[in-house]
């Protein structure tokens, strides 16, 4: 009986971590695991510290304004989105309802840059990286 | 409206002729983006503006500074910065036969050097008459910089006068003609 249970535990865990993973996520993920297992011995990216960086707040240096992830993309990830400064449509990031999202390795990299530089004035290290993908791809 | 079913008749009737017109003879047609990395690329922030709209020396300069790009961040990947600079100077205002483009560069002092296609005197002139209400203080524009806002076909570069409509303003002649 108890085996049984952890079997059904372990495969739903399975199951739900994968539905909407997506072969550029889980590359990324390796690649940053490696940089970061040549600095220290356990690595591990988590959903609730990507949820974390997510929703913190940032002052911007020369505006003093509050800049965060959901300036652009809204607290919602499974909400349609405007680009803060031109309007223009940004589609949900959730992949549960977007299923174009977190597709393209290039794509990913080139937001995950733009946007870290622009909100917290300095690219992300490999370990946010890894958590707020994490995070968006539970959405 | 009389003049519109004569005009859908005379297109009818002579299909060639009326297709001619769109593509060169026009003033406002402006040469259409038809490169599917600059439209990824340069449009996910904003309308993908068409590269005529400003002069070689313009692009050059705007390339080299993505990374500060007013004030947002649109730095891109070397090659692929390469690619769309390459793509944007093939095609710019100094080479393109669109009329728009000559009519800008005219009244463009040769060391000047715009960033913007909304500062250009040609433009601000072609711009003046339109009320601000209309503009920046109406959230569904925000400013001119939105040229897909107003002008329904900039998409396919089609900038004549009976496809603009401002969002929450009648058509612009409807507006004209009632003051
Ligand atoms: C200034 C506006 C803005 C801010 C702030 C912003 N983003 Fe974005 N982000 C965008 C735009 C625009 C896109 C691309 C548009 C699209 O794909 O619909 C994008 C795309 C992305 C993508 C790519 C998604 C994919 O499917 O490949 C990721 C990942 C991302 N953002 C993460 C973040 C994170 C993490 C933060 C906070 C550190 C953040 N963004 C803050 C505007 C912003
Ligand atoms: C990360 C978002 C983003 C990306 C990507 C982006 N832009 Fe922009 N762009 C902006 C913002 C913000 C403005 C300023 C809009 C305003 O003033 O309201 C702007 C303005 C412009 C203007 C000036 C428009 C005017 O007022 O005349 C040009 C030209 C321009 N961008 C070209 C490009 C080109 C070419 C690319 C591709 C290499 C590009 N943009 C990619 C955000 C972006
Ligand atoms: C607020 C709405 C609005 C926006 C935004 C806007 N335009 Fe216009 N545009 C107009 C109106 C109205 C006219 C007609 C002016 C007239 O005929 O008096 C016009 C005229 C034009 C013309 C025709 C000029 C000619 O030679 O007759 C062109 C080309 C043009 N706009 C290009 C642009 C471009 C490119 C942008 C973006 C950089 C832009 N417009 C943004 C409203 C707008």
């Amino acid at each position: 009986m108890k085996i049984n249970s952890e079997f059904i535990f372990v495969s739903t865990l399975l199951l739900s971590s994968s539905v909407y993973a997506t072969e550029a996520v889980d590359e990324l993920l390796e690649e940053y695991q490696q940089v970061l297992q040549s600095e220290q011995e356990e690595v591990s990216f988590t959903a609730e510290a990507g949820e974390i960086l997510w929703f913190q707040e940032f002052a911007d240096e020369k505006s003093g304004k509050i800049r965060q992830c959901t300036t652009c993309h809204t607290d919602d990830l499974r909400n349609e989105a405007k680009h803060t400064r031109t309007g223009k449509l940004i589609k949900p990031m959730a992949p549960s309802v977007n299923e174009e999202r977190l597709t393209e390795i290039k794509n990913i990299r080139k937001w995950l840059k733009r946007n870290c530089k622009w909100t917290l004035g300095r690219e992300c290290s490999a370990q946010e990286k890894g958590d707020v993908l994490t995070f968006i791809q539970a959405q | 409206m009389k003049i519109l079913s004569i005009l859908i008749l005379v297109c009818m009737v002579f299909p060639a002729y009326a297709d001619d017109d769109s593509s060169s003879g026009d003033d406002n047609q402006i040469t259409a983006v038809d490169n599917k990395q600059y439209l990824n690329e340069c449009g996910s922030c904003h309308f993908a503006y068409q590269p005529s709209l400003l002069p070689i020396r313009s692009w050059k300069k705007l390339m080299l500074q993505l990374a500060d790009h007013f004030g947002d961040n649109a730095e891109l990947a070397a090659e692929e910065q390469k690619q769309l600079t390459d793509y944007l100077v093939a095609n710019s205002a100094d080479l393109s036969p669109d009329k728009f483009a000559k009519k800008l560069l005219q009244g463009l002092a040769k060391d000047e050097t715009p960033l913007r296609i909304t500062i250009i005197p040609y433009f601000v002139h072609e711009h003046d008459k339109i009320p601000k209400k209309a503009i920046g203080d109406n959230p569904e524009v925000k400013s001119l910089s939105y040229c897909n806002k107003c002008h329904t076909g900039a998409e396919t570069g089609n900038y004549s006068e009976n496809s603009i409509k401002i969002p929450g303003y009648e058509r612009l002649n409807d507006d004209n003609s009632s003051h």
